[in-house]
């Protein structure tokens, strides 16, 4: 794999809450305009892995993001160098309009007219969210603060998107909506690393996978192919 | 009705001043959820550092006796003292909870405590000079000193009316005007920062959410910084203020200091913490309860009880109304009620 192909590179990769060890050794590698799954069950070390990929937990081991060594890095910083997380429960600030939710997510960002640009975009691929800018976000239903909170990670103009649990909680005609979305986004150069638990789903719309098993890798591979294998089948898709 | 009217100069006076200091309270709540103990303590240092840089201005000047000090002197003062305290602020921040980000609540809370010790007992050291009158006698130093000083007048004062001529409806002094208008411009100023900014947005999303603020690309320490010193900018300016319409300071570790600032954050309280509009609402409400708690009680109840304690009760009143509006709406009149949607 040549490393202009790689965009994030996680090797080794530990974090530790007091004595509990929520993730060890975990290695694995996003290739530059992919989506790549994680996958697993509850308490598998999901989020913590992207907690310590964008810097909100401290970590062992390395993580190099387009090159550059970014463990330990905060996470402001890593926004601005193209690297976006849109974290489980949907981060969304309540106490503000829609619009500023909006607008904060291109805080690094002063190029006014491009923004515009990049808005017109997201309400392209989120309709609904035009129709409530002035509204307080705390008041949108759980699948339309999802699609504000990609929306606002959007706005960033992220290389690398880190989505945790996008489907959760969501009725299943827009589970199916978000996935179509989040396969648009990717279509439109943007790298994804996604985080479910809806492992069908997201075995569907990934090009490659990774299986967590308490704290550690337990499979890596192609999506496709995670999909067929008996073991992926039994324990995460429900066919016995 | 004129000693009506007369009253509400002074709540609008006073109240200014309440809100001035809850806003610093309730902005840094907002941000880091504590209280911080130490930011009443600003304000008297603000109330200080302007009765001295007052003394130190106008014994430069060398005025004829019995003229009075131009005018310029006050607002230059005042953003002098607000220059000083958001200084202070940004020490107070960097040096004591700056380190203590990841550690209990209650570990900074005791360390407010200490920060607010520290300022009151330093204040009142004995200092250096700073300014000596003609005969060489020291008339102003740095720190404080033990005893109470007075704060030279700066604005002209309302000459008491004539006898001969209809009385006044009510009489209001150039400090009560100053006080109100410069209060106005600082929360007008305060309102358009918070909301109406992009720093604002920023502010307000790391009081909701510190961590998601910073995904956001959001630098939380600084939005903390900037918090701290606005508020002790707030302070200052209160504290000026305070220091024109009652001269006579007392020494920074007194008693009435430390209720004035305990009253203030009633204020916060009252209006909901944590919330801007709530903290100036608050402040003008508990001025409001003050002052007309001390007229009715003494105008109709201390005839019947035979006593003469309305005004003595002026806390009582504060009080009362902080133990209502806990009993009836906990969060404050303007603090949000409701639990945020999953």
């Amino acid at each position: 794999m040549g490393e202009n192909e790689t965009i994030l590179e996680v090797r080794d990769v530990s974090v530790r809450y007091g004595a509990i060890r929520a993730i060890s050794n975990v290695s694995f590698s996003v290739k530059r305009g992919e989506i790549l799954t994680l996958i697993g069950s509850n308490g598998a070390g999901k989020t913590t892995t992207l907690r310590a990929i964008s810097g909100m937990v401290r970590c062992t081991g390395n993580v190099r993001f387009m090159d550059q060594e970014i463990a330990g890095t905060r996470p402001d910083v890593l926004v601005t160098r193209g690297l976006c997380h849109c974290p489980e429960g949907r981060g969304i600030f309540a106490n503000m309009s829609v619009e500023e939710n909006l607008n904060l997510g291109a805080f690094i960002r002063s190029d006014k007219h491009e923004i515009e640009k990049d808005k017109q975009r997201v309400f392209e691929l989120f309709p609904r969210i035009k129709e409530r800018l002035k509204q307080n976000a705390g008041t949108l239903s759980g699948g339309e603060q999802q699609m504000l909170a990609i929306g606002r990670a959007l706005l960033a103009r992220p290389k690398l998107l880190l989505l945790d649990e996008p489907s959760l909680g969501l009725a299943p005609q827009l589970v199916q909506t978000i996935f179509k979305i989040i396969r648009e986004i990717n279509a439109q150069g943007v790298s994804i690393l996604l985080v479910e638990q809806n492992a069908h789903m997201a075995l569907q719309v990934a090009h490659h996978a990774v299986v967590l098993e308490v704290g550690k890798v337990a499979m890596t591979g192609l999506a496709s192919d995670l999909a067929k294998s008996d073991e992926v089948r039994k324990a995460y898709l429900g066919h016995g | 009705m004129a000693e009506l009217l007369q009253i509400m100069v002074a709540v609008v006076a006073v109240g200014s001043l309440y809100a001035l200091i809850a806003l610093g309270y309730t902005m840094v709540y907002g941000i880091l959820k504590f209280i911080n103990f130490a930011h009443s303590d600003v304000f008297v240092l603000g109330a200080w550092v302007s009765l001295v840089l007052s003394v130190m201005i106008i014994s430069a000047l060398k005025l004829a006796p019995g003229s009075s000090p131009p005018l310029w002197i006050a607002p230059l003062v005042l953003i002098a003292a607000m220059v000083v305290c958001g200084l202070v602020g940004f020490a107070i921040e960097r040096l004591a909870y700056k380190p203590l980000r990841k550690a209990p609540r209650l570990n900074v809370l005791i360390t407010a405590i200490g920060v607010s010790l520290l300022l009151q007992n330093v204040g009142q050291l004995t200092g250096f000079a700073v300014a000596k009158d003609d005969d060489g006698k020291t008339i102003a130093t740095v720190p404080f000193g033990p005893s109470p000083k007075r704060m030279p007048s700066l604005l002209p004062e309302t000459a008491a009316p004539d006898p001969n001529l209809a009385k006044p409806l009510v009489l209001i002094q150039p400090v009560d005007v100053f006080i109100f208008v410069s209060a106005i411009v600082l929360m007008v100023g305060l309102q358009y920062l918070v909301f109406r900014t992009k720093f604002g947005a920023a502010m307000r999303a790391v009081s909701f959410n510190t961590e998601t603020a910073a995904l956001m690309g959001i630098r939380v320490d600084r939005v903390i910084s900037v918090t701290f010193v606005t508020g002790a900018m707030l302070a200052a300016a209160a504290g000026f203020m305070y220091a024109l319409k009652y001269p006579g300071l007392n020494q920074t570790a007194h008693e009435t200091w430390v209720l004035l600032g305990l009253k203030a954050f009633v204020a916060a309280v009252v209006g909901g913490i944590g919330n801007v509009r709530g903290a100036v609402l608050g402040g003008f409400l508990i001025a409001f309860i003050e002052f007309m708690g001390m007229y009715c009680f003494s105008k109709y109840l201390d005839p019947v009880l035979h006593t003469n304690m309305g005004t003595n009760l002026r806390d009582v009143y504060v009080f009362a109304m902080l133990i209502f509006v806990l009993l009836v709406r906990p969060a404050g009149i303007l603090g949000s009620q409701l639990k945020e949607k999953v």
